[in-house]
């Protein structure tokens, strides 16, 4: 496994699972905003496509005990990515400053090592020819490229939002590299109506992820394997947090 | 008996075919093909930029930034129809190309279907504000239109449809190295 990359800017999403109520606008944000055809067959989970994903979490307990929770999983940018070190042909690299890692679609010969490296299921294979039904073409937006049939995508953090908020820090006479808190956000965090998922800069303390991921009630999924991912989940439960990892029963989250 | 033909005259016999094959497929690769692989085609009004630069007109009046930074490249045909109304019925060539603009796009309201010499992939996200302290031309990114009577001709790849002018991906990583600037993935991807 290649080596913990770090950058002077770091963008993560920390996502407030009390908050989320499983409404799933934020997968129905993303596949208009990322140019995601509709599904061939959408009923066929193995063979969908979708950046984001929210799963359904339940603390497994009889009435009245019972309690669940709803996780949404878009890519999570690692720090350590196990998808880039199986790439063969490096179309997938994390080399930019923010930390995103980057998926290059031309450039995807879709063997698919990075699907199975990937331990969060974030990466997706694209089955089919993407087709927009008559009239569907019209949501299509030239912000994000479209992806053929036969190679990998994953969320990157909406990252044209990115490209698209540093020209207007250049127009306003901004520092591109020291955006504001807001200025850069993914359509997921944008769209989310219980405003459960917050977005920015973990390295700047002006932004309030900054002190969001601070926070005890604050964890990463599967963090022991030492992934270091850029998405961060907030639950006051406790249930909740032990989801996060495969921890022992002797041992307190 | 038959004869066998001298050894040297078999040899020379061998690098005369060699070179005429040789010369043969350097003629096909570096004339023949190119010349088969792009079409060529002309804007759809001969815009001549000499013109509008001699009435004192900067380039920032037609190709401009936004507030957000965006790049507007081609004027619309309303802003080409805020100078040009109104047919001028000139017999001049300049004039009948006004009439042209004027008949087929300023009084219809369709867009002039401009060919855009340096259109880049669908993958790629350019950004000209990022790009400001640099010359259009001098730089060598844009050919200096504005000392050109008509447009040059846009060549079209048959191929990939692409112009045979749009910058290459060697050419944006070059420069990016010689400035210092990084050269991740998504600097330039989308």
């Amino acid at each position: 496994m290649s080596a913990f990359k770090d950058f002077d800017t770091t963008w993560v999403m920390v996502v407030d699972i009390d908050k989320c109520t499983g409404c799933g606008a934020c997968m129905a944000a993303c596949q208009t905003e990322n140019n995601i055809a509709p599904q061939p067959d959408a009923s066929n989970k193995l063979r969908t496509v979708s950046w984001m994903t929210v799963y359904e979490l339940s603390n497994k307990m009889p009435f009245p005990d019972h309690d669940m929770a709803y996780l949404p999983r878009p890519c999570m940018q690692c720090g350590n990515p196990p998808c880039v070190s199986v790439c063969p042909v490096i179309a997938t690299d994390k080399n930019e400053n923010g930390g995103i890692v980057s998926q290059i679609y031309p450039r995807c010969i879709g063997c698919r090592y990075c699907v199975a490296a990937c331990p969060y299921h974030a990466r997706v294979f694209g089955w089919y020819d993407p087709v927009w039904p008559e009239g569907m073409q019209k949501t299509l937006t030239p912000l994000t490229s479209t992806r053929p049939r036969g190679v990998v995508e994953k969320c990157n953090f909406c990252h044209h939002r990115l490209n698209l908020a540093k020209d207007a820090a250049r127009a306003q006479g901004k520092n591109p590299e020291d955006l504001e808190d807001g200025a850069y956000k993914p359509s997921c965090a944008e769209i989310c109506p219980t405003g459960a998922i917050s977005f920015g800069d973990a390295k700047n303390a002006k932004h309030k992820v900054h002190e969001l991921i601070k926070s005890p009630n604050a964890f990463r999924l599967l963090e022991r394997l030492g992934t270091k991912p850029q998405v961060y989940y907030y639950s006051k439960r406790e249930w909740v947090r032990r989801q996060g990892d495969n921890y022992l029963k002797s041992e307190k989250v | 008996m038959e004869k066998k033909s001298g050894k040297a005259g078999g040899v020379g016999g061998f690098i005369l075919l060699f070179l005429v094959g040789l010369v043969g497929s350097l003629i096909v690769g570096w004339v023949v093909f190119p010349s088969l692989l792009f079409s060529q085609k002309t804007q759809p009004i001969r815009f001549s930029h000499t013109v509008h630069a001699e009435q004192g007109m900067e380039c920032e009046q037609c190709h401009y930034l936004t507030e957000d930074g965006q790049f507007m490249g081609l004027p619309s045909t309303e802003s080409c129809a805020d100078c040009h109304p109104d047919e001028t019925g000139e017999d001049t060539p300049n004039g009948k190309e006004i009439d042209k603009f004027v008949n087929e796009y300023g009084k219809t309201g369709a867009q002039v279907p401009w060919l855009v010499y340096q259109y880049q992939p669908d993958n790629v996200f350019f950004s000209h504000s990022a790009h400001q302290g640099f010359q259009c031309t001098d730089s060598g990114c844009h050919p200096p239109v504005e000392t050109m009577d008509a447009p040059p001709v846009y060549e079209e790849n048959r191929i990939t449809g692409y112009s045979k002018q749009t910058m290459k991906m060697w050419q944006c990583e070059r420069c990016h190295a010689q400035m210092g600037t990084s050269n991740a993935c998504y600097v330039c991807h989308k």
